[in-house]
């Protein structure tokens, strides 16, 4: 997984909290006054279009709306990781992410669960996610 | 507005690799569409480009301006991806309704074959650290949910690639011109699995362009082939797709109804449909968003060559994005003038009802028109 570190974040200072979050293993979202919770990092609620929001620490728990396998690397990064897959993942508080689940890519399935698996010891820490085990195929 | 404003003319260059820049091909094209129309460059005072894809400039449509040497009143370059030149259509008609201009070009060109494709292929944000690039991607992410949630086989993702290969075929000026048969497609290789390369567009070079002016405009000039617009619809969700509250219908649903409404017409009353295809799920989900088939029966309705000439809705009868040539959307728009006048290479007999979308991003944007004679 090393690979990805040659990639960076355009860190700034509204997703700033987030990408910290994740270096101390939580993984942080948005939640607005008026009951929107959201990702990726903005100024303002897109609901209300208030600035009365907070970061809150997901859970951890999610389930895969939909995925995709890369068959083609489009960045030298991920050419050792081919064939790997991207998930849209729908976590249990609301907001949804693009992420990876650490699995083989044919043991996904629709709307399984999953859980947040991130490793703190990578140069960039990122949101991934594992199966819940135990589910049925 | 039905029927108020006609396409007039209509011009394209070569499709493929053609070593050109886009604002030369845009003359090309513009010049042959002036032509078609019989009208002389003089009388064009609006000019109506969308910006191409692949590599955007500041004041492109001033620079194509240039290269016609016209002056028009009104005229810019917009970014709306693949939805814009139906849009541009539409603000063409606008414009000319509150007298701001008579006679308008709306051209498109690109050369990515030529010059660098590299936007297809593009880093997606920080989501790129997971991996995330391509617009293929985005696109699979939406076919894989809608065969989770309906069940939508390989089969019908086949049929709109048949199609367009069977009709590319017989294009002279089509950019592939190869049919396949449900075993290649089957056989064609994972590129964003569930995505097969049979599934995705051409990557192209190439111009093509319309002239748009009023029903009366075109008959005191005497053009004698002009086809009327019947009805025009926009939709633009703009979410990103985790935002999206679903995948699986899309802004063609508020574009096709602005657009039946307008025309008086309902999905029955088309008789052939040139619906973008970037990939083969965005004709599928237009088809049901439109209405031609209940969400989730897609798959039934395109079946046993439903949509192939000689069925009953043809689509893509020059071959779409999958076969004619990669540009988004600008030839769709001619070849349902074709089909409407009666002069397409592959005629639908008695066409007189002609559909057309086009769609922008990845599903952020639509815009819908019906043609008729």
């Amino acid at each position: 997984m090393t690979v990805t570190d040659e990639l960076q974040p355009d860190i700034d200072s509204i997703n700033r909290p987030f990408w910290e979050g994740l270096a101390e293993g939580k993984l942080l979202f948005q939640a607005c006054g008026c009951g929107h919770r959201w990702l990726p990092a903005r100024a303002f609620c897109p609901a209300c279009l208030k600035a009365t929001w907070t970061w809150q620490a997901a859970i951890g728990r999610g389930r895969i709306r939909s995925w995709v396998v890369y068959h083609h690397a489009y960045h030298p990064a991920f050419k050792d990781r081919l064939p790997y897959n991207v998930a849209l993942v729908e976590l249990e508080e609301g907001p949804r992410l693009l992420t990876n689940v650490l699995a083989p890519n044919d043991a996904l399935r629709p709307d399984a669960d999953v859980r947040l698996a991130i490793d703190i010891h990578r140069k960039v820490p990122l949101a991934v996610f594992e199966l819940v085990e135990g589910q049925a195929t | 507005m039905r029927g108020r404003y006609v396409i007039a003319g209509l011009g394209h260059t070569a499709y493929g690799k053609l070593g050109l820049d886009t604002v030369t091909l845009n003359v090309q094209a513009c010049a042959e569409a002036l032509s078609d129309a019989g009208i002389d460059k003089g009388a064009v005072d609006a000019l109506f480009v969308k910006t191409p894809t692949s590599n955007r400039e500041i004041l492109y449509g001033q620079k194509v301006a240039e290269g016609l040497g016209i002056q028009p009143r009104w005229g810019g370059a917009w970014d709306q991806g693949g939805a814009a030149n139906i849009t541009l259509i539409a603000w063409a008609m606008m414009a000319i309704e509150s007298r701001q201009c008579e006679i308008a070009l709306v051209s498109y060109a690109d050369n990515p074959r030529s010059g660098s494709s590299a936007v297809y292929g593009r880093p997606r944000g920080n989501d790129a650290l997971h991996g995330w690039f391509s617009t293929a991607a985005g696109y699979g992410m939406i076919q894989r949910r809608h065969m989770i949630e309906y069940g939508t086989p390989p089969e019908a993702f086949a049929a709109v690639a048949m199609a367009a290969r069977r009709h590319g075929a017989a294009n002279p000026k089509a950019q592939l011109r190869a049919e396949i048969s449900l075993e290649d497609y089957l056989a064609s290789p994972w590129v964003v699995e569930p995505l097969r390369r049979d599934d995705c567009c051409l990557v192209s070079d190439g111009a093509a362009a319309v002239v748009v002016m009023s029903a009366a405009r075109a008959r005191s000039l005497g053009i004698d082939h002009a086809v009327p617009i019947l009805g025009i619809g926009e939709g633009q969700t703009s979410w990103e797709l985790p935002a999206r509250e679903t995948l699986t219908s899309t802004e063609a649903v508020k574009a096709g109804r602005l657009a039946f409404e307008m025309a008086g017409l309902r999905p029955a009353d088309v008789d052939v449909a040139q619906l973008y295809d970037c990939f083969t799920i965005t004709p599928l989900m237009t088809l049901e968003d439109y209405g031609f088939c209940a969400k989730g029966e897609v798959a039934h309705f395109v079946a046993d060559g439903r949509i192939e000439i000689g069925g009953e809705l043809p689509i893509n009868t020059s071959g779409g994005l999958l076969s004619e040539t990669g540009m988004p959307g600008m030839q769709l728009i001619l070849e349902a003038v074709r089909q409407v006048r009666g002069t397409a290479n592959l005629q639908v007999q008695g066409a007189s009802v002609g559909l057309v979308s086009n769609q922008g991003g990845t599903m952020h944007t639509h815009a819908a028109m019906l043609l008729g004679g």
